[in-house]
């Protein structure tokens, strides 16, 4: 198949690929942009490692084609924090230790934040439903359930100054 | 910690420990900084697949690459012949226990054994290129099952193996038959025990760099650095020295990464050949036909008590599902034996273990390693007989626990023992649960595990720990250890012992683990082993590395020396008079100065003496597990539990708290949800479709009791955590679904329509009785 020029704009930066068109979503982000902390865990679209968000809304970026895409904004963890500080959702992970090895973490952010940016109050039920797609091998998930909890408490709300 | 403990150990008045401490590894994880081994990439780096055996059982009589060579892009091809066809094994004390060549030469014994390795500059290409690879195959006749493969005529697995039994072990103490003829009442049961893939969220995977000046850099994502070290120097025929092991953060374990994968040594054999840097991940299915698993088990358990429930004596005869190779399974038929009488005082106890050799996808270790099956068995039993005896089923566990000081004869010496607590808190939970609704039930179990092993099959000649602490003129610390962070969290549980010990903050100390080159040999992550071992090590090289310092404060101080001086918290004092002090890293500054600028290093070891056979101590347990089941379907929901936990002294709040969670979840998936079903030696459900793990949505609460107990070997009291919880699970929800239906269920995980059966057998029988 022909190769084909697409922009990706990935956490806020426009990256042009040159790319086969059946390459991956989560291909394109790892291994031709070169942002390793989404995962792969799976081939058949079922624990959630590589999730990403699409103009904010939680994506299996092993479940798309990059080139389906185009257009749209994708975050990825690396996209989380601002300016050098954490967002709610990192911060929160830390303090309920929702992860262990790490390996399923950026996915289960990008569930997360995407759970909060519909729902913002989420029922306990509601979040594990959200996050119901990601496996985690390691925690139990009610370490992670604590964690989206607490932030939609507004424990780590800003403190506009 | 309890008063009686504070009074004993008086220096059990703590600044970091067990207090709520950050992961140290937590900004790496939640920003995706950290780079597994699944993200490596090194330049000229090439990508390694590996073609398997579609057999379960056949002779390799020829294989011909000669077209897989044409293909462009490929770079090469390696099999059995390039390498030195070393037979391997992790019981390296025992020559006939190594039996695995991870690519064979000249037979293989399990579906999606690796017969070749190709390397080709896209991973794309190398998976094509396997289809031009020929392989002739003589296939030979196969058993799938223990129980045919001791048969007179079965097929014979590896030559000499009598009746394809691979191990066997024997454990006993005082004098059975008397003991049974005290009972009053004896009960026999047969169980089976599945296995369960340890699925880790990173597959195996590796990237293996060979350079001509006969070095070898392997990064890749284990348990045991030092263990892949020394295992890839034997079967490569290189100095341990040459071997450089990088695995720095890993995308899991459980048991299932510290023996030789086809990943790490086909990447190293292609390496070695080619010259390049080759990469190796296997893909999920590979992850789940080609690795290792949890030792399906066939037990046989035989308990006499007397009518008031004391316990008198077991009798265990087990047949483990061994699959193609030893690995870590010999471990396995051994602590399973051993366990199967936790936590309880029996007069006397016998158990044979036989690790039978069959067609199948290797077993091993997986975390609980050979415990979760025994309590499976045990507890269920257990709760039988007290229904049986019309006795309270905690009760009778209650008078028959072991106790601080108790001794398991020829085995072990309990030191700290909090089961009789946890009787206590799961008591006052089922009181507080009051009447249940009518498909729900409580089920209990309890259990106890080991906080790492004493034995030494590997044969190291190093400390089983070791750690060093080294102080910059800053006063942060560097602190090397072995130990190796899985996610457990063992860099922040070593970090928080070596502030406690130094006097530290945790953010002074930094902990270098996962690399052999700058780390120092350990034998890893397994066993639950690191918090006492590696701990006891960090604790000890802390102190050296302290006294060295306060011998400079002391010199200054003037101090009469019955007075003793102390560090907490950087700040250096008589304890006698802890506000009058200087600043720690002024008297780091004056002590380099005074040593001629030589570096203060403290080192710390921990090697097990004198622990009896087992291990240096024991954590305990009791969970209670809410179970609701669909009659109709048959189908299982956990409710609610509550763990009521002994682990010594809690060193790392967080993480203690994490571990006994994802126990809980790991073991409440072997309980009802993880089957690994097999069809003539191939694995159904090979994906995570069809392989159920634990979701959110399926996790019950899960709260802990902590107990408070005070373990003498373990640094600061502590003992085991994380591993044993896995052990109780299982047979909890198992003695949840007799006290709802009276039904005993005797395999797990238990499926729906096992529950359905049995329930309409047991009616079925119920009807033809009122007949
Ligand atoms: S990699 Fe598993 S769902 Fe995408
Ligand atoms: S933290 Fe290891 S899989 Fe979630």
């Amino acid at each position: 198949m022909e190769k084909r020029l697409i922009t990706l704009n990935v956490n806020g930066i426009d990256y042009e690929l040159y790319i086969n068109p059946k390459t991956l979503l989560v291909e394109a982000i790892r291994d031709y942009i070169g942002l390793t902390g989404t995962k792969r865990g799976c081939d058949t679209v079922s624990c959630g490692a590589c999730t990403v968000m699409i103009d904010g809304m939680s994506v299996k970026s092993c479940a798309v084609l990059a080139v389906q895409a185009e257009g749209y904004k994708i975050t990825t963890v690396e996209g989380l924090e601002k300016d050098g500080k954490l967002a709610p959702v990192q911060e929160a992970f830390l303090d309920e230790g929702a992860y262990q090895c790490g390996f399923c973490t950026a996915g289960m952010l990008m569930s997360a934040q995407a759970l909060l940016n519909e729902n913002p109050n989420p029922t306990e039920w509601e979040i594990r439903e959200g996050i119901e797609g990601n496996i985690c091998r390691c925690t139990g998930y009610n370490s992670i359930v604590r964690a989206i909890q607490a932030v939609a408490k507004g424990k780590y709300m800003e403190v506009k100054s | 910690m309890i008063e009686k403990y504070a009074v004993l150990y008086p220096h059990t008045k703590f600044h970091v420990i067990n207090t709520h401490v950050r992961n140290i590894d937590g900004v790496a994880k939640v920003t995706g900084r950290a780079v597994y081994t699944f993200d490596v990439k090194l330049p000229g780096m090439l990508y390694g697949k590996i073609l398997r055996s579609p057999h379960p059982h056949a002779k390799i009589l020829n294989i011909d690459f000669s077209k897989a060579l044409e293909l462009p892009g490929v770079m090469g091809v390696v099999t059995g012949k390039d390498t030195l066809g070393v037979k391997q094994g992790i019981w390296r004390r025992y020559k006939d226990l190594c039996d695995e060549q991870i690519l064979p030469v000249d037979k293989v014994r399990y579906i999606g054994e690796p017969v070749a390795a190709v390397a080709a500059i896209t991973e794309e290409i190398a998976e094509k290129v396997l289809n031009l690879i020929d392989v002739d195959y003589e296939v030979l006749p196969a058993v799938f099952e223990p129980l045919d493969a001791i048969k007179k005529d079965a097929p014979e697995i590896h030559e000499g193996f009598e009746r394809n039994i691979n191990v066997t072990r024997h454990i006993e103490w005082g004098d059975v038959e008397e003991a049974f003829e005290e009972a009053d009442y004896i009960r026999e049961d047969w169980f089976k025990c599945g296995g369960q893939a340890h699925m880790c969220m990173e597959t195996r995977c590796a990237v293996s760099s060979y350079t001509p000046d006969g070095k070898l850099t392997i990064y890749h994502s284990n348990q045991s650095p030092y263990y892949m070290q020394a295992l890839m120097a034997g079967v490569l025929g290189i100095r341990e020295g040459d071997i450089r092991v990088i695995s720095h953060y890993v995308g899991g374990g459980f048991g299932g990464k510290f023996e030789l994968d086809g990943a790490i040594f086909c990447s190293a054999v292609l390496s070695m050949k080619l010259r390049r840097p080759v990469k190796i991940v296997y893909t999920r299915e590979e992850d789940f036909i080609a690795t290792k698993r949890r030792t399906p088990m066939y037990y046989y358990t035989r308990t006499g008590v007397k009518k008031d429930g004391t316990f008198c004596a077991r009798e265990a005869k087990v047949f483990t599902n061994g699959g193609a190779y030893t690995g870590m399974g010999a471990t396995a038929l051994y602590l399973t034996g051993f366990f199967h009488s936790f936590p309880y005082r029996w007069k006397a106890y016998r158990y044979d273990g036989y690790r039978v050799y069959t067609n199948t996808l290797p077993s091993t270790s997986m975390r609980g390693f050979g415990a979760p099956q025994a309590m499976w068995c045990s507890e269920q039993q257990i709760e039988w007989i007290a229904a049986d005896l019309g006795l309270d089923p905690i009760e009778m566990r209650r008078k028959n626990a072991h106790h601080e000081a108790y001794v398991i004869p020829g085995q072990a010496t309990i030191q700290s023992c909090g089961i009789q607590q946890c009787f206590d808190e799961i008591q006052k939970w089922i009181k507080t649960k009051g009447k249940l609704p009518k498909n729900r039930a409580i089920g209990i179990s309890a259990a106890g595990f080991m906080s790492g092993g004493i034995f030494n099959w590997f044969d190291t000649p190093y400390a089983f720990s070791a750690a060093m602490v080294i102080i910059n003129q800053d006063g942060t610390v560097e602190l090397h250890v072995g130990a190796q962070d899985i996610g457990q969290g063992s860099n922040t549980t070593l970090a928080i012992i070596c502030a406690e010990a130094l006097g530290v903050k945790v953010e002074d100390i930094k902990v270098h683990s996962g690399d052999t080159d700058f780390c120092p040999p350990d034998l890893g992550a397994w066993g639950s082993r690191q918090t006492l071992m590696a701990g006891n090590a960090v604790k000890m090289a802390a102190e050296d590395a302290k006294r060295q310092l306060l011998e400079f404060a002391y010199a200054q101080s003037g101090m009469n020396i019955v007075y003793d001086l102390d560090i907490k918290d950087r700040w250096v004092h008589a304890i006698a008079r802890p506000e009058r002090g200087n600043d720690y890293t002024e008297l780091v500054k004056k002590a380099l100065r005074g040593k001629d600028g030589h570096r203060i290093i403290g080192r710390g070891y921990y090697t097990p003496h004198r622990k009896g056979m087992i291990s240096p101590a024991y954590s305990y347990m009791l969970q209670g597990v809410e179970v609701e089941v669909d009659e109709e379907t048959g189908k299982i929901r956990l409710v609610d539990s509550l763990t009521a936990h002994d682990c010594g002294q809690p060193i790392n709040h967080l993480g203690l708290i994490g571990q006994l969670e994802g126990a809980f979840s790991m073991a409440a998936g072997y309980g009802y949800l993880e089957y690994m079903p097999y069809e003539d030696g191939k694995l159904m459900n090979p994906n995570l479709v069809d392989y159920k793990v634990m979701r959110a949505t399926e996790m019950p609460p899960t709260p802990v009791a902590e107990i408070d107990t005070y373990e003498p070997e373990g640094p600061y009291g502590a003992k085991e955590a994380g591993e044993g919880l896995t052990n109780p699970t299982a047979a909890a929800i198992g003695n949840a679904l007799f006290h709802l239906f009276g039904i005993q269920i005797k395999e797990c995980p238990i499926k729906p329509e096992m529950v359905l059966n049995t329930l309409k057998e047991k009616r079925e029988k119920e009807k033809n009785s009122k007949k």
